[in-house]
């Protein structure tokens, strides 16, 4: 489980029994290290994708580099300045607030969503496709519509909260409707995500437990308190962890829509880390943020992951 | 309380799963028997209310509750897969049911509970969760959990299909003793005629959606009117042989030999119409070389031997190139590709019309094929 966090939900699970079973086995053979040929493959594949890009990080996080031949070893120098940046931790409580705010209105929403989603008929599709078409829009495409729809002058959502509801919504002055328009715009994003998981984890419950709940004459909040929530544990863990992943390390809807503003207001981590990484060049200031945020979601993965699925055993 | 079916079809994307059916089920229990797809589940539904049936009525004690809601009746239903609420306890899987019903207050469902929990044998497990139990004491809870609430109509699917063979054997026991004495009307489905025959309750046999046969399962099983209820009640499959009837005799193509006893089976009084008919053969009516006079000689060739044990099942391909499988008691030993006989009793042949399937005599002495 410390080697994969939470990535790997499935890794976890399957970890322990073929080690028992080699185990058992073991007497009974001569020993024979040709096994590790078949796993060579995976070790250099891991190497270079995850493993060398990381260490040069690493590497990084530790040196003042002045130039490519000029560098010096500064220790945990940049980790202690980073994790007293108050310019990051208010970064870092946006980006948890952010969010827990996008887990609490996507899981019940997108639950909701695949309850009241037609189990079959003609229907079935022309719910799929619907539910389904704001994921195949590209991130930054969706930072653009959400640019224009929540203008006051020209985008429909804007214009109408402006002169219909005769509120006063400007995204680009005020901290709170700036945060509002990610939010809802993340809420609208990616909430067909969990309606499509935890609607598969629905269609996988056999009928004859909602006939059951029919005879008991369970009602329809009973039946899905008793049958389908228990269900969806699975799904919904997947869900929460993918949800906590990825709107943690939100960038490029932000970023197209406010750009981190005003002031700060929607400045994330990962908007933050890319000013010091790529606006200012400081490349192990950087280098040490993103080792701290790597690590953050590593916990915090491990954290739901355990928790959600000892729960309820 | 009788429960009764009027003429009910059922008919869903241009398939017929249940073609006017008529059907009187009283008080105690009954067995529905068919293969797969026979209908069985559907019929279940139809009498649960799940299901609304395209045509006819369902009576329950004189009532039409046809168009009347599961949620309203009075009926309890057990699955083939083990049906439990997941993230309940057993006891408050047992419970549930009895939670809405106004005959049971608080310390009344207390009672309940851990008498039926006592009765099906899970008392000491009314804590656990469905996913901590075994596959027995799953079904033990479900089944705990219909029969909580006293019921018109109980209704149990298939109930043991899902269990291994030592569970099955034991609460299958267990329930005939349960049901003997309960009151409203148990219909219980199976597609194992062993079940049937052991519960020997009134059985009702049921294929492609229609009813073949109402009765008494062992009269059934040892007088089949039709080769469809033989066959729905032969576990080891029913062996059939073609035959046709001529000169006062039924022979079996391609194994009468000139001055052979084998393959010619007496029919007397029977005229030589070239009437075509099917032989049925039990398995375990299948002896290997002990000639008793008058037999049914049929020369074969060994396949295969399957030894379970108590039993061996001897797969034989016959001189015309048919199969029969031999049931045989105790564990035998023969070595495949040798040549043998097998010999089978006439007087347990049944013989069947080709076309229809009705039953023309049982056993070949009886055989009048004038009709």
């Amino acid at each position: 489980m410390s080697v994969a966090g939470g990535q790997v939900a499935g890794e976890v699970v399957t970890g322990e029994a073929p080690a028992e079973e080699e185990a058992s086995r073991a007497p009974l053979k001569r020993r024979d290290n040709r096994a590790w040929w078949l796993v060579l493959p995976v070790v250099l594949s891991v190497a270079f994708t995850a493993v060398i890009p990381l260490m040069t990080v690493v590497n990084f996080s530790v040196q003042d580099v002045f130039s490519p031949v000029d560098r010096v070893f500064v220790g945990l120098e940049w980790f202690q300045s980073i994790s007293r940046d108050p310019e990051v931790r208010a970064a870092l409580v946006r980006t948890l607030l952010f969010s827990a705010q996008v887990l609490l209105l996507e899981i019940p929403l997108g639950v909701a969503l695949a309850v009241v989603m037609p189990r079959r008929g003609a229907w079935v599709s022309v719910a799929l496709v619907l539910v389904a078409l704001p994921l195949l829009i590209p991130w930054n495409v969706v930072g653009t519509i959400w640019q224009i729809f929540a203008r006051g002058d020209i985008g429909l959502g804007g214009w109408t909260i402006n002169n219909v509801l005769g509120i006063n919504f400007n995204y680009t002055l005020d901290p709170a409707d700036a945060w509002i328009t990610v939010l809802v715009m993340d809420v609208w994003h990616w909430t067909p995500l969990v309606a499509l998981l935890a609607y598969a984890g629905l269609r996988s419950i056999p009928e004859p437990y909602f006939q059951a709940a029919q005879i008991d004459a369970a009602s329809a909040w009973a039946t899905f308190r008793h049958i389908q929530l228990p269900r969806l544990r699975g799904v919904l863990t997947i869900a929460i962890l993918l949800r906590f992943m990825d709107s943690f390390m939100i960038y490029t809807e932000p970023f197209v829509v406010t750009g981190g503003g005003p002031g700060n207001a929607t400045s994330f981590l990962s908007i933050l880390l890319s000013k010091i990484a790529v606006g200012q060049f400081d490349v192990g200031p950087a280098a040490a943020f993103s080792l701290l945020y790597f690590l953050i979601v590593q916990v915090f993965c491990y954290v739901f992951f355990t928790v959600l699925t000892r729960s309820g055993r | 309380m009788t429960v009764i079916l009027d003429r009910v079809s059922v008919r869903q994307r241009g398939v017929t799963w249940l073609d006017d059916i008529n059907l009187e089920l009283a008080d105690g229990m009954t067995t529905l028997i068919g293969p797969m797809t026979a209908g069985k589940t559907t019929l279940m539904r139809v009498v649960a209310g799940l299901l609304t049936p395209d045509s006819g009525r369902v009576l329950v004690a004189g009532e039409d509750v046809t168009k009347i809601s599961v949620r309203k009746r009075s009926v309890a239903f057990v699955y083939q897969q083990f049906i439990n609420y997941p993230a309940l306890t057993v006891y408050e899987n047992i419970a549930s049911p009895l939670r809405l019903d106004p005959r049971f207050r608080r310390d009344g469902v207390d009672r309940r509970v851990r008498e039926v929990a006592e009765l099906m044998g899970i008392a000491a497990l009314l804590d656990r969760r469905p996913s901590e139990l075994s596959g027995g004491q799953q079904q033990r809870t479900a089944i705990a959990r219909a029969l909580a609430r006293p019921v018109d109509v109980l209704l149990l699917d298939e109930p043991l299909a899902n269990l291994d063979f030592k569970l099955r054997e034991q609460l299958r026991a267990d329930l005939k003793t349960m049901f003997a004495g309960s009151p409203g009307v148990v219909l219980y489905a199976t597609a194992d005629p062993n079940e049937a025959l052991t519960f020997g309750a009134p059985t009702v046999v049921l294929g492609e959606g229609r009813v073949r046969q109402v009765g008494d399962v062992a009269a059934m099983y040892a007088h089949p009117p039709t080769l469809a209820v033989a066959a729905t009640l032969s576990d080891p499959p029913l062996n059939l042989l073609p035959g046709v009837v001529r000169d006062g005799r039924i022979e079996l193509p391609g194994m009468a030999g000139p001055d052979s006893r084998a393959a010619v089976l007496p029919a007397p009084g029977a005229p030589a119409s070239g009437r075509a008919v099917l032989l049925g053969i039990r398995p375990h009516q299948v002896t290997i070389g002990r000639y008793t006079p008058g037999a049914l000689e049929l020369p074969a060739e060994i396949r295969l031997a399957e030894v379970t044990g108590s039993a061996t099942f001897l797969h034989l391909l016959l001189d015309g190139g048919r199969h029969l499988v031999a049931h045989l008691p105790g564990t035998q030993l023969f070595t495949p590709g040798e040549a043998t006989v097998a010999y089978v009793d006439p007087a347990h042949v049944f013989v069947f019309d080709e076309d229809g399937g009705r039953l023309l005599a049982t056993g070949a002495a009886e055989v009048d094929l004038r009709g």
